[in-house]
């Protein structure tokens, strides 16, 4: 449902700007991200992400699941936090917009060997199930939303 | 940066323990069974990633634990029970039981603690379920039975628990050592989409939550297991391929080379420890 509306929503937003005839942004590619010392200044859509819905991603277990590793105080609604990750309250404070972009996209390129999963990479490793190949964990715009939801965490 | 990740790692520290304390009280407890204590956690030994080897039955909730104390409690009994029956219940073109060859089913003590192990007859390393099969086929003239058979299962739990208490002792020498290595090569290759190896969760985490789940060191002393989340007793085989699955990966075929040779190295990790079949997990 909420998936649904949201691409509802960014269709409206691409229509919007084909009516404007602003030249349309083209989505960034897995494999094009550019990171400069870990971090991805350039928005992966071109445009600012949905905090609400990336509130929804940070903890839906098929999508970021992110609350399996890490205690966020702003889900308290959602049970059981895991404790492999650190605490992200006031995660905000800590990193820059684009760092966050990047630790999303890739946090391997700040925490080399971290456990935590490289969400906009395709097969990062052997075996990937069949119906997964060539796809990232999150979508561009799902990567943006998170972003912008992590931006809201202050302390 | 180094001082926020102090920062972070002290308040997860804070979550952690209010957390692992309110649920799970159990890392300290002792396994007693029969006013008899089983070795769950020991100084691991020289060359072992560990510094301490821990038995997957203490990271379990007080609930979890109390099933494997007390075999009247314990499901995984009801599957002994049956194997004993089997044991003796003749079968195959040779209408012999596995009694009626080997005896008191006592003589297998000692057999599970050293798998799996290389069989010269089979001329490959073999797990429990690959021996009885053999026996079967060979010597009794009858089909072998699945891996994840009840019978199979009923079988491997009533010569495991001939074992209980006993000490892990897999030789990982000779021509068990290629091996050891491929199964230590597997577990520390990351897999799936997720990207994870076995030892970034049962390494690099045990101990820690993982939403839910109390990370344990991934020990297979206990096998077969009782889940409750299975409603019945499982191989490490099907253990091994439910952590893959979790990686959004493909797992290794049931009974394949690597799965043997990831149970070799994975019995190894867990030298110092007691077999504990059949253990009880949620
Ligand atoms: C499998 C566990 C795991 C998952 C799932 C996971 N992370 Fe992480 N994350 C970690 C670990 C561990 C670290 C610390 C880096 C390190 O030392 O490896 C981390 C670090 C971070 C950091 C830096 C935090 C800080 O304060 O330094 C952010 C931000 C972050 N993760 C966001 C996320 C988001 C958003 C998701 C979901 C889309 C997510 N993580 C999913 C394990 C995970
Ligand atoms: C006709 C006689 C016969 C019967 C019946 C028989 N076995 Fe065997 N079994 C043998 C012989 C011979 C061996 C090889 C020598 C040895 O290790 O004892 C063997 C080996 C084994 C081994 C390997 C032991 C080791 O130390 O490597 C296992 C396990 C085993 N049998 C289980 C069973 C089970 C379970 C049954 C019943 C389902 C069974 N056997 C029935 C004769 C028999
Ligand atoms: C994403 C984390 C994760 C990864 C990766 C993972 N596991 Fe697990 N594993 C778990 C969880 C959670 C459990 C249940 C709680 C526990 O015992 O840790 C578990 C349980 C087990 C158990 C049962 C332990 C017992 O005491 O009964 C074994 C054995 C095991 N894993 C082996 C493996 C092997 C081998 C691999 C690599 C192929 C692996 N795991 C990869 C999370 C993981």
């Amino acid at each position: 449902m909420m998936r649904n509306l949201h691409v509802k929503e960014w269709g409206i937003a691409f229509a919007a700007l084909f009516a404007l005839s602003l030249p349309a942004m083209a989505e960034t590619a897995p494999g094009d991200v550019a990171f400069a010392d870990g971090a991805v200044e350039q928005s992966l859509t071109g445009g600012a992400g949905d905090a609400e819905n990336g509130r929804a991603v940070f903890v839906d277990r098929s999508l970021g699941n992110c609350v399996t590793c890490h205690a966020n105080s702003d889900v308290a609604d959602v049970p059981f936090h895991g404790e492999v990750g650190p605490t992200l309250d006031g995660v905000a404070d800590r990193w820059t917009e684009a760092e966050l972009r990047g630790l999303v996209v890739n946090s391997k390129m700040i925490f080399e060997g971290t456990i935590m999963p490289g969400f906009y990479v395709k097969d990062p490793a052997p075996r990937v199930r069949e119906d997964l190949v060539g796809k990232t964990i999150l979508t561009a715009s799902e990567v943006e939303d998170v972003v912008a939801y992590l931006r809201t965490l202050k302390e | 940066m180094k001082r926020t990740m102090i920062a972070t790692s002290a308040a997860a520290l804070i979550a952690g323990l209010t957390t692992a304390t309110a649920v799970f009280a159990g890392e300290e407890d002792e396994l007693v069974i029969d006013g008899e204590t089983l070795v769950t956690k020991a100084p691991a030994p020289e060359g072992s990633p560990f510094s301490e080897v821990i038995s997957g039955w203490r990271f379990r909730s007080d609930e979890t634990q109390a099933l494997q104390m007390d075999d009247f409690d314990n499901p995984g009994m009801i599957y002994v029970d049956q194997g004993l029956d089997l044991w003796e219940a003749a079968d195959g073109s040779e209408g012999k039981s596995c009694a009626d060859c080997h005896g008191d089913i006592a003589g297998f003590a000692g057999l599970r603690a050293a798998m799996p192990k290389w069989s010269e007859e089979l001329g490959t390393l073999a797990t429990m379920e690959e021996l009885i099969n053999y026996s079967r086929t060979e010597h009794m003239g009858a089909e072998p039975w699945k891996w994840e058979s009840n019978e199979m299962l009923s079988m491997t739990a009533a010569i495991g628990l001939q074992s209980r208490g006993m000490p892990v002792d897999v030789a990982t020498d000779g021509p068990a050592e290629t091996w050891w290595e491929k199964g230590r090569e597997i577990y520390y290759t990351r897999f799936g989409q997720l990207d994870f190896s076995c030892a970034n969760c049962h390494e690099d985490n045990y101990g820690n939550m993982l939403r839910a789940d109390h990370l344990s060191q991934g020990q297979i002393n206990g096998f077969p297991v009782y889940r409750l989340k299975w409603g019945g007793l499982g191989s490490i085989d099907r253990r091994f391929k439910g952590c893959v699955e979790d990686t959004r990966g493909v797992p290794f075929a049931v009974g394949s080379d690597e799965m043997k040779a990831l149970e070799l190295y994975v019995a190894s990790r867990g030298t110092g420890l007691v077999i504990e079949t059949p253990s009880v997990r949620q």
